[in-house]
């Protein structure tokens, strides 16, 4: 027996709120990718559901190319954080207000 | 039984997630992430998506939070926030996820995907089973997209290689 459609919707666009909410609220950096983490599972989940109630699998091998894309996005991040807090001695988002210096 | 199952799933999969956004410690948010992960991976498999849960538990909750939590503890995880340099940054915060969320859910329980019938057919009853109906056709229809795949994860090395380092 399996849920619903909808109620599989309603949790995707649960969880993605909670994303949006951590990445405008949160001022650490680290916490602001997980929140964005968060939102691409959202996303997934949506592709997911829709391919198992629309019999079709290329749903499926989209979110493989997100997961990929999402992996790639976080290594690189990740490596822009570790630079800033290099230089700064700060990884808070409010105090890189600069471009240069 | 799977609706219960689905509820259920559901229930710690938001728990995870609120928690991992109010926690303090960044070490406790990369772990309640892992929750969600997990919870995720869960309703992959009630979906038919067996490749995507394993997937998703070897690269998210072990290779990506692996990687979150060695950066969490090169950096400090005990600074504290500063202060709001913008005012009112919560209530902002809230009331724009708040609106996102009723436009969302309106439009899903408008009936737009009425239509969507419950078919009860798995995706995969027509090329065996999931691991090798996705096999076939990423190596098929998607065989483009898997190579460009690969340019896009050299890019990727390539910049945080050349972004940790101290000198060229």
């Amino acid at each position: 027996m399996l849920a619903p459609l909808p109620y599989y919707l309603i949790l995707s666009a649960l969880l993605f709120t909670i994303g949006i909410f951590g990445f405008l609220f949160r001022k650490n950096p680290l916490i602001m990718f997980m929140s964005i983490e968060l939102m691409l599972n959202a996303a997934n989940l949506t592709f997911v559901s829709f391919a198992r109630f629309l019999g079709s699998l290329n749903g499926q091998v989209i979110v493989f190319f997100i997961m990929t894309i999402a992996a790639a996005e976080v290594v690189v991040g990740l490596a822009i954080i570790v630079s800033i807090f290099r230089a700064r001695a700060s990884i808070d988002v409010d105090e890189i207000h600069l471009l240069k210096d | 039984m799977g609706i219960i199952a689905f509820f259920v799933i559901a229930v710690v999969a938001i728990v995870g997630a609120a928690a991992m956004v109010v926690s303090r410690n960044s070490v406790h948010s990369a772990l309640f992430l892992v929750v969600n992960l997990f919870c995720i991976a869960l309703l992959y498999l009630s979906l038919n998506a067996d490749f995507l849960a394993v997937v998703q538990i070897i690269v998210y909750a072990g290779a990506i939070m692996v990687l979150f939590l060695f950066v969490v503890t090169l950096l400090n995880p005990a600074q504290s926030e500063s202060p709001d340099r913008l005012r009112g940054q919560g209530w902002v915060a809230s009331v724009l996820a708040l609106v996102l969320l009723v436009e969302v859910g309106a439009v899903i329980l408008s009936g737009v995907f009425a239509t969507v019938k419950s078919s009860a057919i798995p995706p995969t009853v027509n090329w065996g089973d999931n691991v090798q109906a996705v096999g076939t056709l990423l190596y098929s229809q998607y065989l483009f997209p898997f190579e460009v795949t690969s340019i896009l994860l050299l890019v990727a090395i390539v910049g945080a290689t050349v972004l940790a380092k101290r000198r060229l």
